[in-house]
């Protein structure tokens, strides 16, 4: 699947894993990319995940982080396939990505 | 407009974004009607078309939706009209999903979604003229094998960009041969569907980079942002003032003329005060109304206003309400009125309700010649640390007084309210695009329509109730003090002095409050008449300055100038409140809200500078 998108241009910027991996979409930063692990309900039944997943926050989905909002780097501005989302951290954070190896 | 029997009644539904809209107002063109949904405050539109068939085509244009597991109200009227089970609609006979060429990841999940009601359905892929500028190949035949529905191209904002679809519609169409299983992994589908029949050179335009990357800049997006929302502030403020004043000038002149040849009298009092007064008081919001809206119209068919509200959300969420609640108090500077009517761009009903709520507490225009006059009268002209004018400073002070009680009430509402829930922001940032002239244009009709309809109406009707309450019963013969003094509103207000003698109103000021009701700037005016004075507005306004500088005590300046930061009794707001949230019990919190703030408030401002001066 993946080489299919590279085939359709997807180009994944190199990534570099220094001395910390992110863990979750609110961790990145600006420019970064990653690839959905899960996305993790907060209480049961959490609406605000369920959102998340029917706008294509699903496992192996490439993410990048775009930009910070100009007050407290919140909202975060994140692409998801060909549509650019604003999400509150509290929101991104429901995002877990995959492992570096996985991802690589 | 009727449901004729052998219509073809279509709903269009898709995502947010897709230009649903736009291709809504390419079929039918002018021929819609707007309203709300039974018992909710989602909007209707209908329209309709004749088919080449001859045959009457009926189009419902559904609210956007991500998904059928609805999220918000306009979402939950989308999947019950859908199945059905919506108050007071019929099932439609046929959906035709919209969905953008240009971005289809998202788009096709919904359709797939659709697809699982097995409902007759035709996709409609939108803006295929940019999904073939950004190099985006589409295999048509692939994907309408792949969907095992009818697929058809079109442009929405090209003259005949709809035709495909519109002889599409006029042959049968079958329900889908595909169905998924109810637990069937859309997504997974989706990549699958893409593989087949898209190819995709980049995800995103190129040219939404450029912008995004001045737009959405920390500091140049702020810039830009506040530069923008210096034209609106300006146009609304003071490029509307010589539209109302004609508004106001030409009804004025033709209720004169119309009574012209009318001997004096109730009946002619009623034209002029009553009826063309109540005309000119509904007609004269129009300018700003349809200037405010032509702008959020444009930002918003733009996609600029997600990126507005993208930049404020922070600083709006601290306060219990959201990015998208700047522009509405923004333009309730000017007047609550097209304010209120702008919280239509905000999604969060929770969100909408506080915004609408704090709105009057932004210091309309409508309370200055109120703020001016006790101003001029009551505070000398001084300069304060060599620098400042002190009557600049109160007024001020008087503004940030608003915007300070509207922050605590949203913390407050946000705080003690019953739904406590995380509210997402979730909110898609759509590619720029230009707005099309046809667009506004109907938007603006709808809105400008909408205002006159609904809110004109109890307006009108107010106007007229306090026209009889100021007027009737006359004065008796040989009566010396001013006519309103012997009136039903007279005797009110001489009631009302009991209520308000705490907070150091006198009757003269009780009295003036009740025309006030009309609009928060006729108190002057009714200052005016009840202290005797004739003339124009203007002329009555600079005679009472030095007439009421003698006779009102200062705590009383002071008490009244801090009642206007509240002022609870515009009834064209309490009006459009009504309208916008559907519900009497808002009208009666808000009105009491804003009652007990500023009777607490001029309390405070009145006993404290009563202590402080004796």
């Amino acid at each position: 699947m993946r080489s299919r998108l590279a085939n359709c241009g997807y180009n994944r910027e190199p990534f570099l894993f220094s001395a910390y991996l992110p863990v979750r979409l609110s961790e990145l930063l600006p420019g970064n990319t990653a690839v959905v692990h899960t996305v993790e309900d907060v209480g049961s039944a959490d609406p605000i995940a369920r959102r998340l997943r029917d706008l294509g926050f699903v496992a192996g989905e490439p993410v990048k982080l775009v930009a910070f909002g100009p007050v407290g780097n919140d909202p975060l501005l994140v692409q998801i396939g060909f549509t650019r989302f604003a999400l509150r951290r509290s929101e991104a954070a429901r995002v877990q990505l995959q492992a570096a190896g996985a991802s690589a | 407009m009727s449901t004729a029997e052998n219509a073809l009644r279509v709903a269009l539904l898709g995502n947010p974004n897709c230009g649903k809209t736009a291709l809504f107002n390419q079929l039918t063109g002018s021929r819609q009607k707007v309203a709300n949904y039974a018992g909710v405050t989602v909007e209707r539109k209908q329209g309709r078309y004749t088919a080449p068939s001859g045959r009457t085509v009926e189009l419902l244009d559904l609210p956007g939706a991500y998904s059928l597991d609805a999220a918000s109200p306009d979402e939950a009227i989308t999947r019950d009209v859908c199945l059905g089970i919506a108050a007071g609609e019929s099932r439609p006979d046929l959906l035709v999903c919209v969905a953008d060429a240009t971005n289809l990841r998202l788009h096709l999940r919904f359709v797939l979604e659709v697809r699982r009601l097995g409902q007759p359905m035709v996709l409609a892929l939108n803006m295929m003229d940019a999904a073939r500028r950004r190099g985006i190949e589409i295999d048509i035949a692939a994907l309408e094998r792949e969907l095992g529905l009818p697929v058809v191209e079109t442009v929405a904002v090209k003259h005949a960009g709809a035709q495909a679809l519109v002889q599409r519609l006029d042959r049968v169409v079958a329900a889908p041969t595909k169905r998924d299983a109810a637990d069937a992994d859309l997504h997974a589908e989706v990549r699958q569907l893409l593989a087949a029949a898209v190819r995709m050179p980049a995800r995103t335009a190129a040219f939404d980079d450029v912008i995004d990357k001045v737009a959405l800049h920390p500091v140049w997006g702020l810039v830009l942002l506040a530069v923008l929302m210096f034209l609106i502030f300006q146009s609304v403020f003071s490029w509307a003032e010589p539209l109302m004043d004609g508004i106001e000038g030409g009804i004025k002149a033709l209720g004169d003329w119309a009574v012209a040849s009318m001997a004096e009298g109730p009946l002619r009092s009623l034209l002029t005060d009553g009826l063309f007064a109540g005309l000119g008081g509904v007609l004269v919001f129009l300018p700003q109304i349809l200037i405010l809206f032509l702008f959020i119209l444009a930002l918003e068919e733009s996609g600029y206003l997600p990126r507005a509200a993208f930049l404020l959300d922070r600083l709006m969420f601290k306060a219990g309400l959201s990015g998208r609640s700047f522009i509405p108090l923004l333009s309730s500077f000017a007047c609550a009125i097209p304010g209120i009517m702008a919280t239509r761009s905000i999604q969060d009903p929770r969100d909408r309700l506080t915004t609408i709520m704090v709105a009057p507490l932004m210091t309309c225009s409508a309370r200055l010649p109120v703020y001016t006059l006790l101003i001029a009268a009551f505070i000398p002209q001084r300069t304060v640390a060599g620098l400042f004018n002190l009557q600049g400073i109160v007024l001020f002070a008087l503004y940030i007084a608003g915007i300070a009680s509207a922050l605590l009430v949203a913390y407050v509402m946000k705080r003690f309210s019953r739904d406590r829930s995380e509210h997402a922001l979730l909110m898609e940032l759509p590619s720029y695009r230009w707005p099309h002239p046809r667009d506004l244009a109907i938007g603006l009709w709808e809105r400008g329509w909408i205002f006159i309809k609904r809110v004109g109406g109890i307006i009108l009707a107010l106007t007229i109730l306090l026209w009889f309450l100021s007027t009737f019963p006359g004065p008796p013969e040989g009566a010396t003090g001013p006519a309103i003094d012997y009136s039903l509103a007279g005797r009110i207000g001489r009631w009302l002095e009991v209520v308000f003698a705490p907070i150091g109103f006198n009757w003269q000021i009780c009295i003036a409050l009740i025309p006030g009701l009309a609009a928060r700037e006729v108190a002057v005016a009714a200052l005016g008449t009840v202290y005797a004075l004739s003339g124009s507005d203007d002329a009555i306004a600079a005679e009472l300055g030095p007439m009421i500088a003698t006779q009102w005590p200062l705590a009383t300046a002071l008490s009244l100038l801090v009642w206007y930061i509240f002022a609870p009794q515009c009834l064209s707001t309490l009006a459009v409140i009504r309208r916008e949230t559907n519900s009497w019990r808002n009208v009666w919190i808000a009105a009491g809200y804003l009652f007990g703030l500023a009777y607490v408030a001029s309390f405070i401002t009145f006993q404290v500078t009563r202590m402080l001066s004796t």
